[in-house]
């Protein structure tokens, strides 16, 4: 795989887009910190939230993976595209609710949690452009062979872009949702939610748009 | 419309809330004692001091019907919005969503562009709520994290169990019953929770066969109305824990939750002892070493003498009149309780720092079924009806009361016929309480005010999931 071309410093911005919305985690580990007084709940909400989030992010890379099994590399661009535009226009119209219902959840929960916050919000499908980018940029000079063979040397990316994608995606997740946190938690203060929590979803519905006629139409 | 910020009147912590601004208009549910060829209305009442209008209603949406025994409504969205776990900080405070005790028709009315001429956007017949829920007889609303819950006195045929259903905050479409166990509990009248313990408490009046026509005396005296709370899991919608008050204890009404989440208290009152007429606060408790859920009783009012002459029907024979506290409310510092002693017609403020000794600060006459105390505003005309609805603004500065409590008890305790009024309480910064002198609202005749919420928010329209 050439280095060069891998789109880790995508990969890491887009998991910090996602740490910066409160609805993605932080202000959960900020809830629990403050209900307890306890630093230390923060500090332990937050694996549970970085493995639900590379949970979501690995699902999608995976679901994708295995339909690369059965479908060509170009149809499956199609699928991603058509699915990318999908969520997004149902983003726009709806805003989607992702509830357990309560703060007090075990670790599991949390994490479970974490993985459908990040799946609603279309999170792993956002990854698919990148990894179906490098799946298929590798294989370009077989684009004239037979179907299969792109199949067979697309499969093969994918596997090593299913366990990193997710992995380095969570990465700048994870930093992210840490740094604001804390800060949060010792200096700032929750007065900050009426100034800056900012409606991102017409703004992300539009991104998975775009990322979804890009992806078919590149 | 979903905002790009979040709504204004939101804030994370009850302590933040108290900093919001003054409450420029009051909304009070007016409803007509039964079919009196009135329609039931959503009022608008100035509460801005600096404006003209200072104490007036302003404004008033009619609704279709009347005798909808319009009781305790509430906002599609509030404060819980901000919860971290069901974030959906972007929409708005905006729609009051009124249910009809009597009717079971759920009225959701908008409150802009111009929030002193409110519309109404939606009606569901009664019909239909007990098609989709199960229940009749709505009664109270809280807007919650992950939508608007109601509950209800009963079901099919005015029986019970009585319980909660959920209305989409968005789409104002029935979502169903709320329970997804409900053990004993059978009895229902209010409802609220503990965000940061996923815990929602309720109380027991009786099923609206009970209720419908008034306080049945063969019924009180066989101690057949409520006389427990319930304690719920929030998350997982099932029963954890009965708390009995006491046989004697009967008809356990307004739930009021410290609104610090870290808390696990809150105060109920009861409106009547078998023993004696009094009436009395209890506090509940959870109990961190048993992890079990307890209850005390923490202020006790007696019933007064009185010359049977001076009395209804009802109360001839007990020579007394009872203080019969039907609503409380705690302000957003969990400092102050106020108490609502319709029957001697007098306000009570006790400072519940300490929630298990609370102390008695200050105590306001007006009306009374003896007393008839009058108001400052007019020292020579005796009023009826007594404090009844009280809410708190977020400041708690002042207090916001009305007289009329539900038309079949209306009758029974002020066979006279109530004559709606809405007077403002102003709190000292550390306590101690006396009338706005300037503000006395009388309603006409045949409207009767009933549950009173503030623009933007008010001392139990918000719950909070934060402590800081």
């Amino acid at each position: 795989m050439a280095n060069h071309s891998f789109p880790w410093l995508s990969l890491l911005a887009l998991g910090a887009a996602h740490g910066i919305n409160p609805a993605m985690g932080w202000l959960f580990a900020v809830a629990r910190g403050l209900q307890r007084r306890d630093r230390r709940e923060l500090w332990r909400a937050l694996g549970p939230l970085a493995v639900g989030h590379a949970v979501a992010i690995a699902v999608a890379v995976a679901a994708a993976l295995a339909l690369g099994e059965v479908l060509p590399v170009r149809w499956l661009r199609w699928v991603v595209a058509a699915t990318l535009v999908a969520v997004g226009v149902a983003g726009l119209t709806r805003h989607r609710h992702v509830s357990l219902g309560g703060m007090r959840v075990g670790a599991r929960e949390l994490a479970t949690w974490s993985f459908l916050v990040a799946s609603v919000h279309g999170a792993g499908l956002m990854v698919l452009p990148f990894v179906l980018g490098r799946g298929a940029a590798t294989p370009a000079g077989l684009r004239h062979h037979h179907d299969a063979a792109v199949m067979i040397a697309g499969a093969a990316h994918f596997d090593s872009l299913g366990v990193t994608a997710p992995l380095i995606h969570t990465l700048g997740y994870l930093a992210v949702t840490a740094t604001i946190a804390v800060v949060v938690y010792e200096k700032v203060g929750l007065r900050i939610l009426r100034r800056a929590w900012i409606n991102v979803n017409v703004l992300w519905a539009a991104s998975l748009i775009a990322a979804g006629v890009l992806t078919a139409l590149l | 419309m979903a905002r790009m910020l979040p709504d204004p009147t939101f804030y994370p912590s009850a302590k933040l809330a108290s900093e919001a601004p003054a409450e420029s208009l009051a909304y009070v549910a007016l409803l007509t004692p039964g079919e009196n060829g009135k329609r039931d209305a959503l009022g608008v009442v100035d509460t801005d001091p600096a404006s003209a209008d200072y104490g007036r209603l302003v404004g008033k949406l009619e609704l279709p019907n009347g005798g909808n025994e319009l009781h305790h409504f509430g906002w599609n969205a509030c404060s819980s919005h901000l919860c971290a776990y069901a974030a959906n900080p972007h929409v708005e405070r905006r729609y009051l969503v009124l249910p009809g005790t009597h009717s079971s028709r759920i009225h959701v009315v908008d409150t802009m562009p111009d929030p002193r001429r409110p519309k109404l956007t939606k009606v569901i017949e009664g019909s239909e709520v007990l098609a989709k829920t199960g229940y009749a007889a709505p009664h109270t609303v809280h807007c919650g994290p992950d939508g608007i819950y109601i509950n209800a006195l009963g079901g099919e045929d005015g029986d019970g169990p009585g319980g909660i259903f959920m209305l989409d905050h968005e789409t104002f479409e029935l979502r169903g019953k709320w329970e997804a166990s409900r053990g004993p509990q059978y009895l229902a009248y209010d409802f609220w929770w503990h965000l940061g313990h996923d815990v929602m408490i309720t109380s027991e009046w009786g099923t609206p066969n009970m209720v419908s026509s008034g306080v049945n005396p063969e019924l009180l005296l066989a101690g057949k109305y409520g006389n427990s709370l319930h304690v719920w899991d929030l998350r997982r919608k099932v029963h954890l824990q009965r708390l009995e008050l006491g046989a004697e204890q009967q008809m356990v009404l307004e739930l009021r939750p410290a609104h610090d989440p870290r808390r696990s208290y809150g105060f109920v009152g009861v409106v009547l002892s078998l023993k004696d007429l009094s009436s009395s606060i209890w506090m509940w408790l959870h109990n961190e070493s048993t992890g079990k859920w307890e209850t005390r009783k923490v202020i006790e009012i007696p019933a007064e003498p009185a010359d049977p002459a001076d009395l209804p029907p009802l109360l001839q024979g007990f020579k007394a009149v009872p203080p019969l506290v039907t609503d409380i409310n705690l302000s957003l510092d969990d400092r102050f309780l106020y108490v609502s002693c319709w029957g001697t017609g007098e306000l009570r403020q006790y400072d519940v720092s300490d929630p298990l000794q609370p102390t008695l600060t200050a105590v306001l006459p007006i009306g009374g079924i003896v007393r008839r105390t009058p108001h400052p505003k007019s020292p020579g005309r005796p009023l009826n009806g007594g404090p009844q609805m009280v809410e708190i603004s977020r400041d708690g500065r002042r207090v916001y009361l009305t007289n009329a409590l539900y038309t079949p008890w209306d009758a029974q305790f002020y066979p006279d016929g109530i004559r709606g009024w809405m007077a403002k309480v102003d709190v000292g910064p550390t306590g101690g309480m006396g009338f706005d002198p300037q503000f006395l609202v009388e309603f006409e005749e045949g409207l009767r005010p009933h549950q009173v919420r503030l623009q933007g928010g008010d001392a139990s329209s918000d719950s909070f999931c934060y402590a800081e």
